[in-house]
């Protein structure tokens, strides 16, 4: 038993002086998290840095960087100004990539890609719409043979960024769903199966015949799930990728701290459920037992991330960041502090 | 313990001086287990105050569970974890015991040996790999059979029938059988993923109980004439019946928090129940799903009453279980 | 039962009512198949975990035939962390080592406390605190695991700032506490009171009969205690959820988060991408293997006591 106890204490010791390097710990959405892995694999081998991210979700991310529990959170909805006023310290913002929720289905026999609009979502979601052959369905995909399944709705059970951006766009387009479930990371579903991260929501719908979900589009085409395409508020159908994503931001002011909401947006050829991810961090790096050489190595990584990590958004589906919005970010990057101390 | 009368007069103020430092250090080690038990009490219930002190008692009758308006009330994951852990424990308890006679009573030793043994693995087995095997193997397969039930057209009818009972917010002992959906996971697998769960614990703990049942009892029965299924029924298992109760409730604690099998198959729907495929949660599955993004204060402080539920819950069902086995045991094989 | 009450039944058979005979044989028929249902989940997760694991943990790909099943066999599960999401060719190293650490720092915990608390309740059985120890000690075994992780987070992660693999061990070493004194205090009461006595009689401290005597004569139980107690909690995800949180890079440091085999396997089973379903299955397939071979050598240590 004595024994045990040694060696139990010495691997404690050795552990702790063994780990000098510098890591990084964030949390948050998963939304971004197939881009995130890779940028954060990339950055290791040409800097060294490790990064460890967890993608347990927007409201999580958010959750931890309240309570500064990581260096960094990832989150697809801003935070409010009601959420930031219980922080400790100022927060800042920083979009990293624009995505877009595409609403996967799996319906064994149906070729054709389906078309849907807001309020047929918004009745999907609030149970009114059950079968996959009910009119509203029917009537957007005239010629296409509907099975009388059942819908078997599946939607997130944790706090989630994607959550908040498809019921951003839900309120924007049903009153009746602004009124009885409303926006929010996490919300009171009407129905549905609860799954964790969108990876939890697209294996459901991977595996269930007749299932309809809401997940990021890499999380679709990564795992061959069939999407279909979205009515925007121009009337016209897009199918969701990086361009229709990217021009979701074209006209929308981007203000100077980057927070901002891109649904339903008034262009043309925009696709409507889209939407920056953001990294949530503090302007002053100074809290906890933090040292300034990690928040030079956080400053160091968010910089990348907004200019050469870029390179990696594309590849995986997300959109680029428009260049006046990397601009913006990197005017952001620059006002972190250390200690009152400029970084 | 019985001192010996004298010790050599040498030794006796130094060993006496060592004995005292020992037993403050074997004291206070001990002691820890007070402490984490008091830190715990005091961490879940200074965390859960702010919900409890919002919405007091209704915090366990309201049904809504909104993060959204901040109002939050438990009593679906309540019936679900009860409704879970209690139809397990229905299923499980007969086949446990069943199980137990088997090895205790039936089998020879060449086979009772790794009967017994295989099911003290199963209770090694962890949760997690439980949910694993849940929802690659047995999700799969009633996922099928949820198909299979829109084939002929009486059953579509029967469904039909059943979605308006749904939608009219009742349901009826037949539709409660029906298939709301194809996913597989629900009420049911759950169900069934706790049963196989539980099993292990009530089996070892009867068959312990009856293995301590004294040979004489068997043996005086046989005597007189009794087939083996009379000596099991008329003597052995009332005999054994505290010792198998407790293991019972012990199964029950179990059953009640289990967390990340039931998490990853119930489908968290805080909905009330319609269908034994319908989506439910559970406490602990509630607690695993939001505590990690509870930001709100209040939100936060609803999930960690969850907690705080579940621990008395616990605590009580682990009172419960000594008092049975201790009032109930025949005085031998205490 | 012995021979003699077997050939007394046997003999007595004749003369049995049909009614009796039949119920007797229904009801071990009955008892029989109830036995086949509980042990047939164990052999089906069991078979299962071997075929799907096996091949999971080496990337064997038996759909190319025998032969071809080993073209890109390779040992990545080992030695590499898992790649980026949609990516090929990861592993758990990260998940392995973290596991085997925090095991390592919960034994640190659970093992000095949980023997300590043993001596007490089977060696000073008169002290006034030992009834109130025992209760809540058994009180403790009962709760949930995950409100043990709701405690570490409230202790150790809000108070240090960050999540971390000591927490996670924490809440781990909890676990372990009540089991450990179980067992001890049941190992230490098996040792003859004589052997004390004979201790006492030397002139040796009560103490020094403990520790040199009582505890050497129990040791191979207490190992088996705390080695089922480390089978138990090896395969705990849900207490490491808030605590250790998860790590996708190799981590030995205690104060950073840190990942465990449950963590990922609950992780790999929730998701959609075929390649997290694999290392999860693998990872179920050594996690399984790592408890049943502790729990096969705790059998063997308390024989050889």
């Amino acid at each position: 038993m004595k024994k045990i106890l040694l060696l139990g204490l010495a691997l404690v010791t050795t552990a702790t002086t063994a780990s000098a390097q510098t890591t990084l710990t964030g949390a948050g959405a998963s939304f971004p998290y197939p881009l995130y892995s890779k940028m954060f694999d990339e950055y290791k081998k040409a800097n060294g840095v490790s990064v460890n991210y967890q993608s347990v979700g927007s409201g999580a991310g958010q959750k931890q960087i309240l309570e500064r529990t990581v260096d960094f959170a990832g989150s697809d909805t801003a935070m409010s100004d009601a959420q930031m006023k219980d922080a400790p310290g100022k927060l800042l913002h920083i979009p990293t990539a624009i995505g877009a929720v595409v609403p996967s289905y799996n319906l064994p026999g149906v070729t054709a890609t389906l078309k849907f609009d807001g309020p047929t979502l918004a009745n999907i979601y609030l149970g009114k719409i059950k079968t996959w052959n009910d009119p509203a369905i029917a009537k957007l995909n005239a010629g296409v043979t509907l099975p009388p399944l059942p819908i078997t709705v599946v939607r997130r059970s944790d706090g989630s960024g994607t959550t908040g951006v498809f019921t951003d766009y839900l309120s924007k387009v049903s009153s009746e769903w602004k009124t009885k479930v409303g926006s929010a990371t996490s919300v009171s579903w009407p129905i549905g199966t609860g799954a964790k991260g969108n990876d939890g929501v697209a294996g459901v719908v991977k595996s269930t015949p007749g299932a309809l979900g809401y997940v990021e589009l890499v999380y679709a085409k990564q795992n061959k799930l069939t999407f279909g395409t979205m009515k925007n508020r121009a009337g016209k159908f897009i199918v969701a990728d990086n361009v229709p994503a990217s021009l979701a931001a074209n006209g929308v002011v981007i203000p100077a701290d980057t927070r901002v909401s891109l649904t339903n947006s008034a262009n043309a050829d925009a696709y409507p459920i889209a939407s920056f991810t953001y990294v949530i961090f503090y302007q002053d790096q100074k809290y906890a037992n933090r040292t300034e050489a990690q928040a030079q190595a956080l400053q160091k990584l968010l910089n990348w991330m907004v200019t050469s990590g870029q390179q990696f958004n594309e590849p995986l589906d997300y959109a680029k960041l428009p260049e006046g919005v990397a601009k913006k970010a990197q005017t952001i990057i620059n006002t972190m502090t250390y200690g009152g101390k400029k970084l | 313990m019985i001192e010996p009368v004298k010790r050599p007069a040498v030794n006796s103020s130094l060993s006496s001086a060592s004995d005292r430092v020992f037993e403050y250090i074997i004291l206070a080690l001990a002691s820890i287990i007070v402490l984490v038990f008091l830190l715990s009490l005091y961490q879940l219930g200074k965390e859960s105050w702010p919900a409890l002190q919002k919405f007091g008692l209704s915090f366990f009758t309201n049904r809504e569970w909104n993060p959204v308006t901040s109002n939050f009330g438990a009593i679906s994951m309540i019936t679900g974890t009860l409704i879970t852990s209690l139809a397990a424990l229905a299923i499980s308890v007969p086949l446990a015991i069943a199980s137990a006679l088997f090895v205790a009573e039936y089998a020879p030793k060449w086979l009772a040996d790794p009967v017994g043994y295989l099911i003290e693995l199963l209770a090694a087995v962890p949760s997690v790999v439980y949910g694993l095997f849940a929802l690659f193997v047995i999700a799969k397969g009633l996922s099928h059979w949820q198909q299979s039930f829109f084939t002929s057209p009486e059953k579509i009818a029967t469904y039909t029938h059943c979605k308006s009972l749904w939608d009219a917010g009742t349901t009826s002992f037949q539709c409660f059988f029906v298939p709301i959906s194809f996913d597989g996971r629900g009420l049911a697998l759950a169900i069934i993923i706790l049963t196989i769960m539980i099993l292990p614990y009530t089996a070892s703990v009867a068959r312990d109980v009856i293995r301590l049942v004294p040979a004489d009892q068997r043996e005086a029965m046989y005597a007189l004439g009794a087939t083996k299924w009379e000596v099991i029924s008329k003597a052995i298992l009332p005999y054994a019946r505290a010792g198998i109760m407790g293991g019972v409730i012990l199964a029950l604690g179990r059953a009640l928090g289990e967390t990340l099998a039931v998490a990853m198959v119930i489908g968290d729907s805080q909905d009330s129940i319609k269908s034994i495929f319908s989506g439910a949660s559970t406490m602990a599955s509630v607690i695993a799903n939001q505590f990690g993004d509870a930001q709100e204060q209040i939100h936060r402080s609803s999930v960690v009453t969850l907690g705080f539920t579940l621990f008395f819950l616990s605590v009580l069902v682990n009172y419960i279980a000594r008092i049975i086995i201790a009032r109930l045991t025949p005085k031998g094989i205490q | 039962m012995s021979a003699a009450t077997k050939a007394m039944t046997s003999s007595r058979e004749t003369t049995l009512s049909p009614v009796r005979k039949t119920t007797n044989a229904v009801m071990g028929g009955l008892i029989l198949l109830a036995t086949v249902v509980v042990v047939l989940p164990l052999i089906l997760i069991f078979l299962y975990l071997l075929r799907e694991g096996f091949a999971s943990m080496f990337n064997l790909d038996f759909s190319k035939g025998f032969a071809g099943a080993f073209q890109n066999a390779n040992l990545n599960f080992f030695t590499h962390v898992p790649a980026p999401e949609g990516e090929k060719g990861g592993g758990m190293l990260n998940a392995i080592l973290g596991t085997l650490e925090m095991l390592a720092l919960a034994s640190v915990i659970g093992v000095g406390v949980g023997v300590a608390g043993g001596i007490f309740l089977a060696e000073y059985p008169k002290h006034p605190l030992m009834p109130t120890i025992r209760m809540i000690s058994d009180v403790l075994g009962g709760i949930p695991a995950i409100v043990m992780g709701l405690v570490a987070y409230g202790l150790m992660v809000l108070t240090m700032g960050h999540f971390s693999g000591l927490a996670g061990a924490l809440a781990l070493g909890f676990l372990m506490i009540p089991i450990v004194v179980r067992t001890a205090e049941e190992v230490l009461k098996l040792v003859p009171q004589t052997v004390r006595e004979a201790g006492l009689a030397l002139g040796l401290p009560k103490w020094l009969v403990i520790m040199k005597i009582v505890l050497p004569a129990a040791a191979g139980g207490i190992i088996t205690g705390i080695m089922l107690s480390l089978a138990r909690v090896a395969g705990e995800a849900a207490p490491l959820l808030f605590t250790a949180f998860g790590n996708n890079q190799v981590s030995t440091d205690p104060l950073k988060p840190m990942s465990a085999l449950p963590l990922e396997i609950f992780r790999g089973a929730t998701s959609a991408y075929d390649e997290n379903q694999r290392l999860a299955k693998a990872g179920a397939l050594l996690l399984i293997a790592m408890i049943f071979v502790t729990s096969l050598l705790a059998r063997r240590f308390s024989r050889l006591k």
